[in-house]
């Protein structure tokens, strides 16, 4: 059974047709990718997955819960976490902070305000062990707003795996970096997405054959093809609507 | 040794808070001074708790004195409640009388306030002390109209032979209050709860995809703050022994928000400061001139102006120079600007007053100075100018220094 399933989604926005009929399945475990030219609605749909939009129509299951139209927090809740095109974090409080809030809730700490947090040496040993894993351990006590570009979105990768999601979706991860950056991005992602359900939006697509096990293309609101790295390469379809466009432009 | 070491790092602080409060009347004991002690203790407890919303919480509230003043309200009903023996406990418990009622009155508001942040969440704390400001006049039996209520806290039972009719007696009443209500509202923001006040100040969106409702913590934030309010209203209610509608409409909502902004919002100590340093302004300062709320105003721009984080802020702001040894580089250069600044400061203040005086002579900083008197006016504006001459030419040395001090190590220049 597919981890996340998308049946006949549509989105609009007044008379604006932005998703029309996307029909998605990504396996447990599996690194899937989605690409398209700009304004093909990616980011409506990793919104409408997520949460932070409500469907016009159409069912999104995860885990075979249906959760379209539900808020953020109660999908999140379910295992399913995300990141942002543009860097998403706590600016004001400290790496540490931002990385032990992302914990908090699903190590069951809820709204507590009886639990006093520098008691709790499990959950601070944990946040310690994703800036470990993020490579922040130095800058632990720095505040987040003051790190370097890379680093917050580093920072914003740890605070989308901290919870221990089951199904990430990483939207552009490595949008706005260096070359040598972005591998580094990669590694890390890949590292700390193993054994979990990657659903990535890119638009380097040395990145997305690289790491991605599916790609699906997406262009004005429909999925027009998806299938294995190799297939889409070859598809006339793709190479017409998107692909022959990037190598163009390239 | 260890033990203690450990200890005084990390008690010694509360120790010396606790110190503090207990020891202020050795200090200073006349009438005058244990009154001004208590309404710092007062103000101390009440910008705390706005620092929950707006520091801590991001939630910009024009309405917070509805919590201080319904605290304060039901306090000094319960004290005419103690005199008519309908209940029967010491009047030491009427900040957690007041506390709780500002806890049910920000339960309900906060329910419908605190679905959104930003300005919706400012106008709803606006209209909602609108409201209860003038539903104080409608509902005279509980508030009194405009009048106010007054009661009497020399009625029931003693505690250990203490009556609290005094106003030291009130005072270290109030200094015990403070210190509690100082460590909760401090613990407050050491749980998820509190940690989760910050995140959701700073991104609320990121937040709900984190698993938390930023409403719901908004609204923990919100009751909490309602909380402290009340205790802060029944001890003025302790203290005053009487309450009005002034106790619960904008003008204290507004002197609140001055308290914590001045004093600096994003630090824990800064609403402390700040409510230290506008009750000084509000009892001393008042009784030398009539402009002081012209001051109080004047200092507000300056600190969002120059200091925006408060004075907290501006104290926090030397930890890196302080931290690398440099902070002593900055002492010079401080007084080079500081004296122009302070005859500046001094001159204006003057030019001021002399505007403002009906009298023949104004005696002012031990002068006495004739406002007609064309050379006064030339004598004062060319002291005025070149002390902020003298700040123009001494900033970019200031400046410089600064820098150095607070430049990496091993980094030149």
């Amino acid at each position: 059974m597919a981890i996340l399933s998308l049946k006949d989604v549509h989105k609009s926005f007044g008379i604006t047709h932005i998703i029309r009929g996307v029909s998605l399945d990504i396996e447990q475990g599996e690194k899937h990718a989605i690409i398209g030219p700009n304004g093909a609605g990616k980011s409506t749909l990793y919104h409408l997955i997520s949460g932070l939009y409500s469907v016009t129509s159409g069912t999104i299951e995860l885990k075979g819960e249906e959760i379209q139209n539900k808020p953020p927090y109660e999908i999140s809740r379910r295992g399913l976490a995300r990141s942002f095109q543009v860097t998403n974090i706590f600016p004001r409080m400290s790496v540490f902070e931002n990385v032990r809030c992302a914990l908090l809730w699903s190590r069951g700490f809820r709204y507590s305000f009886w639990h006093l947090l520098g008691r709790q040496g499990e959950l601070n040993d944990c946040a310690m062990e994703v800036l470990s894993q993020i490579g922040l351990l130095e800058k632990a006590s720095f505040p987040a707003g003051e790190l370097a570009y890379a680093q917050q979105r580093a920072l914003e990768l740890g605070i989308t795996i901290a919870s221990g999601a089951e199904v990430i979706l990483l939207d552009e991860p490595v949008a706005g970096m260096s070359h040598s950056e972005a591998e580094n991005a990669v590694q890390l992602i890949r590292q700390i997405t193993e054994g979990k359900t990657l659903v990535m939006v890119e638009h380097d697509m040395n990145i997305v054959f690289d790491v991605a096990d599916r790609i699906s293309v997406l262009v004005y609101g429909e999925v027009i093809a998806s299938d294995k790295p190799a297939a889409i390469r070859g598809n006339q379809r793709v190479q017409e609507a998107y692909l022959g466009e990037v190598a163009t432009h390239a | 040794m260890v033990i203690l070491q450990t200890l005084v790092k990390k008690f010694g602080i509360w120790v010396a808070y606790l110190a503090v409060l207990l020891l202020l009347p050795q200090l200073f004991d006349s009438i005058l001074a244990i009154s001004i002690y208590n309404q710092m203790a007062i103000a101390i407890v009440f910008a705390l708790s706005y620092n929950m919303l707006l520091g801590q919480g991001g939630m910009l509230s024009f309405g917070h004195a509805v919590y201080f003043g319904m605290g304060g309200f039901l306090g000094v009903h319960t004290l005419l409640m103690i005199e008519n023996e309908s209940v029967y406990f010491s009047v030491m418990w009427v900040p957690f009388i007041g506390g709780l009622f500002g806890l049910l009155c920000a339960l309900f508001i906060g329910s419908f306030s605190t679905r959104k942040a930003g300005t919706v969440f400012a106008m709803i704390s606006l209209g909602i002390g609108e409201l209860i400001a003038a539903s104080s006049l409608i509902f005279v039996d509980f508030f009194g109209g405009e009048a106010g209520i007054s009661g009497d806290r020399t009625f029931g039972p003693t505690f250990f032979g203490v009556d609290f009719a005094q106003n030291i007696q009130i005072y270290y009443l109030a200094a015990i209050w403070t210190f509690i209500a100082t460590i909760f509202m401090y613990l407050f923001t050491q749980t998820p709860a509190g940690r989760m006040a910050n995140a959701v100040r700073d991104n609320p969106i990121r937040a709900e995809f984190i698993g938390y409702s930023a409403r719901r913590v908004r609204f923990i934030s919100f009751c909490a703050a309602g909380l402290f309010a009340g205790v802060a209203g029944g001890l003025f209610a302790l203290n005053y022994e009487f309450i009005t509608e002034e106790n619960l409409n904008a003008a204290t909502s507004g002197r609140v928000l001055l308290m914590a902004y001045i004093g600096g919002l994003g630090y824990f100590i800064g609403p402390i400061i700040g409510a230290v340093l506008l009750t000084l302004m509000n009892t001393l300062l008042s009784t030398y001139t009539d402009l002081w709320l012209l001051y109080l105003g004047i200092l507000f721009l300056l600190t969002v102006m120059f200091l925006p984080r408060g004075f907290a802020g501006f104290i926090m702001m030397h930890q890196v120079a302080w931290l690398r040894g440099r902070l002593t580089s900055l002492i010079k250069p401080y007084l080079i600007t500081g004296l122009p600044a302070l005859v500046f400061l001094l001159g204006v203040v003057t030019l001021i007053e002399l505007i403002h005086t009906e009298d023949e002579t104004l005696s002012i900083w031990g002068l006495s100075l004739t406002p007609a008197s064309v050379p006064t006016w030339i004598v004062l504006i060319a002291i005025t100018g070149a002390a902020f001459y003298g700040i123009r030419r001494s900033l970019p040395q200031l400046r410089e220094a600064w820098h150095a001090a607070n430049k990496p190590d091993g980094e030149g220049n």
